[in-house]
């Protein structure tokens, strides 16, 4: 319960040190969960009151925004972002099975975050890099012709599996 | 206007130009030779920010001076990363594909040798003697290119190449010009929107200037949502000065005073180098108070966007910029009239305002030299799905989309069959073979049941299935529909189940029917350019392809063998070279095994996620992986 306390006073100051910069008008909401959810990687609860507070808005009106937009997310990211673009190129050249093959190695499915908080999975609309189909943006770098051995290649180099590895070797001895 | 304020224009421009062609000619007659590579987006993804450290590593090993610089995306987009080097007395040459290694040869043999390395270039800038150039492609013939011509040619992150190109010239004239002037030459060029909806550019503006309200806004529609567009982000990535420009004439024409660029929040670079840009533009005073000392005063704000698709719809854009959900408003009033916090707003998208410098350079008359009857002027187009030469093209109206796809794309690749162009995005259509000569212009697309869109060509061939492309473009209305209008938020869900069961094969023959039905009701019961459109995708799909719903409905097959759910993987036993492993180690879900006496493989279609990496793998000698639809075609399977 502490931590959970300590967590919360410190969203809402850092969301208080943002919110100083911005004006009180509603024009500033959706600049100010930009930059927020940019601080702190999502929207927890305690940042939309704070919000909703400054602007003088009901918090029903943060969270309707928050929730209208495909940007914005109410739970926490992991280490690593995997964002598989489903447009048009993409989606024909085989995006809805590399999306596959993501959710099989990490065993998540798109919107949700792996157990160790190392990777999250998400779906993208389109990243405007058809030429490059099927793209996967990792860490905000947009990969090109990620076919479902390559999903294999990138996940080894962020030596995912060989950490998996050693800990259930670990785990076993 | 008074004589001593045009004075002070043209003097305090000309003051700016003199020093940035200075800058620009100490760059190209230094002596040295000059590294351009192309870093937007896409090249970034196949990997021109590591070509760009191997070459600047490079150069500074061999002690050469050479300056690396980066510029945007010239539309080559298939030959990522690419790199164009300049060397005195010799035409500029570009390389296609280039990695570290190669990029790395380039400076030791290129540079610091003579060899031009031949078999790493794509084409001279330049007509030579030597080495092909671009003008020389087939393409060259049909590219015209007005609004793309800096894009990979200057570095979009200093405003001294811009200007030193031509850049803010067309401002410093504007000004000097009387509003109604530049409205009326507008209006008179026959712009039209290149948003999609195609209505006219000057219409919009005179209907803005002549609205009463002492304040107006000017927005820039960037909000390039349609997937598989990407000219918008293109543009803004290389060559931001371009868009800039546009707004602040259309500002200075319609009497605004506050500007908003709306960049989507999918595009971070384009973001980063509009912010650049803005803030480059006002320390030389082209934007803020008294710009270029005149009476002017007008300045833009940056605003991402937060991923909704249905934010392209300017009154839902408008909105959102409000701090609102993006949910359309009812038209009339137009936001000429009562936008932006109920007071008159000019919006217009990225492309439309980056013809406005070169209308008011050159005139209405030149700009409606090209062009069709109705439709004036050049059009932008993003080629990408199965097609050689994906990227940018820029072709006057009026060109067919048989010249684009074959002799500017250079036609389907591996010898697939061409089958269809999707065109517009999830508002557009799908159009079969026999619409190919269709010379592309707003009408003549509407007319065929496609719409122009933002100008995204989606190139399908025989593998891609058609219902299956019009269940993606469902699901995607779907999800993005903003649920302010009934028959758009049931009737799309509707249709995308009754599309989904045709793909797994569940569909029945009824179902054909209650689509168009639902098609038809949508189209009538929905607000916005969202809803209006969304069933183009169904509709034309079912007007051109019927035969492929058929057979998903009737025979439990897909034609295309692209459907999952009605498709499996095989390997002919006869072809299989049974001593070669390469589909078995590829398996990503260990799914194939060797026949223990036979040695040919087998697939064991209980594991098989049917991703089709086998089917890559397996040497073109000898072919043996096929997919067959229905599954129930599998030798052995009940």
């Amino acid at each position: 319960m502490a931590v959970i306390l300590e967590e919360d006073t410190q969203v809402k100051q850092e969301t208080s040190r943002i919110l100083r910069r911005f004006s009180r008008k509603r024009d500033s909401l959706i600049p100010i969960l930009q930059e927020v959810q940019g601080k702190l990687g999502y929207l927890p609860r305690e940042a939309m009151l704070e919000i909703a507070e400054f602007l003088g808005i009901p918090e029903m009106d943060v969270y309707s925004v928050v929730t209208f937009y495909n940007q914005f997310r109410l739970n926490p990211p992991g280490k690593h972002s995997i964002r598989v673009c489903l447009g048009t190129a993409c989606h024909m050249k085989g995006g809805y099975i590399a999306l596959d093959a993501w959710k099989r190695r990490l065993g998540i499915g798109p919107g949700e975050t792996t157990e160790d908080r190392e990777f999250d999975l998400d779906t993208v609309a389109c990243v405007g890099c058809c030429t490059m189909a099927p793209v996967t943006v990792v860490d905000g770098k947009p990969e090109a012709k990620v076919e479902p051995t390559r999903v294999d290649g990138l996940l080894l180099s962020f030596g995912h599996e060989s950490q998996k590895e050693l800990k259930e070797s670990h785990a076993s001895s | 206007m008074q004589v001593v304020e045009q004075a002070t224009i043209t003097s305090t421009f000309e003051e700016i130009r003199r020093r940035t062609e200075l800058h620009w000619k100490q760059l190209w007659n230094s002596g040295n030779p000059v590294v351009m590579v192309g870093t937007a987006t896409c090249g970034r993804a196949a990997g021109a920010l590591e070509v760009v450290r191997a070459m600047r590593e490079e150069i500074e090993k061999q002690e050469l001076v050479c300056p690396v610089i980066e510029v945007g995306c010239m539309g080559h987009c298939y030959a990522e990363p690419i790199v164009m080097i300049s060397k005195p007395g010799y035409s500029t040459v570009c390389y296609g594909h280039v990695n570290p290694v190669i990029a790395q040869r380039l400076v030791r043999e290129y540079i610091l040798g003579d060899d031009p390395c031949l078999e790493f270039v794509l084409g001279a800038l330049e007509q030579n003697d030597v080495i092909p150039s671009f003008a020389d492609f087939p393409r060259a013939q049909y590219e015209k290119k007005v609004i793309l011509k800096n894009c990979g040619q200057i570095d979009p992150t200093n405003i001294d190449h811009y200007i030193a190109n031509g850049g803010y010239s067309s401002l410093a004239k504007a000004l000097q010009m009387l509003p109604d002037k530049i409205v009326s030459e507008v209006k008179e060029s026959g712009l039209r929107g290149r948003g999609g909806a195609g209505f006219p550019t000057g219409i919009k503006w005179e209907i803005c200037r002549n609205a009463p309200g002492r304040l107006k806004h000017m927005i820039c529609n960037g909000d390039e949502g349609d997937p598989g567009a990407f000219m918008d982000r293109a543009i803004l990535e290389s060559d931001p000065h371009s868009v800039i420009e546009g707004m602040i004439i259309a500002a200075y024409a319609v009497g605004a005073r506050h500007g908003h660029i709306y960049v989507r929040a999918e595009y971070p670079l384009a973001v980063q180098r509009v912010r650049m840009a803005l803030r480059q533009a006002r320390k030389l005073n082209l934007l803020g108070k008294n710009i270029l000392g005149s009476n002017f005063s007008f300045d833009i704000k940056l605003f991402q966007g937060s991923g909704a698709f249905v934010c392209g719809e300017e009154t839902a854009l408008i909105a959102s910029l409000e701090g609102k959900l993006g949910i359309p408003q009812h038209r009339p009033p137009y936001p000429a009239i009562k936008g932006l916090h109920g007071q008159p707003t000019l919006i217009n998208n990225v492309k439309t305002l980056a013809y406005v410098r070169h209308i008011v350079e050159h005139g209405a008359e030149w700009f409606k030299n090209r062009g069709t009857d109705r439709s004036k002027g050049t059009a932008v187009f993003a080629l990408a799905g199965k097609i050689v030469n994906t990227g940018m093209v820029e072709v006057p109206m009026g060109t067919t989309l048989r010249q684009v796809i074959f002799d500017v794309g250079s036609g389907i690749p591996r010898g697939k069959r061409f089958k269809a162009v999707q065109i517009g995005g999830p508002s557009g259509g799908c159009l079969p073979e026999s619409a190919l000569d269709l010379p592309i212009d707003f009408d003549s697309l509407r007319d065929a049941g496609a719409m122009m869109g933002s100008g995204g060509m989606v190139i399908l061939d025989e593998d891609d299935c058609m219902v299956e492309i019009a269940r993606y473009f469902l699901e995607f209305t779907q999800r993005e529909s903003c649920g302010k209008c009934t028959f758009c938020r049931l009737g799309t869900k509707q249709m995308l189940e009754v599309l989904t069961d045709i793909t797994k094969g569940q569909g029945k023959i009824e179902d054909i029917d209650v689509l168009e039905q639902l098609a038809q009701d949508i189209k009538n019961g929905s607000l916005c350019g969202l809803g209006k459109t969304a069933p183009n995708p169904v509709l034309t799909t079912l007007r051109y392809f019927k035969d492929e719903y058929l057979a998903h409905v009737m025979e439990g097959q897909c034609p295309a063998r692209m459907c999952l759910d009605l498709i499996a993987y095989y390997i002919i036993p006869e072809k299989c070279e049974r001593s070669c492993d390469a589909c078995v180690g590829t398996c990503t879900v260990e799914a194939i095994s060797s026949q223990p006496r036979k040695r040919y493989k087998i697939i064991d279609q209980e594991k098989c996620v049917k991703c089709g990496t086998c089917l890559n793998a397996c040497p073109p000698q000898y072919n043996a992986v096929i997919k067959l639809s229905p599954p129930s075609e599998v030798p052995g399977q009940i």
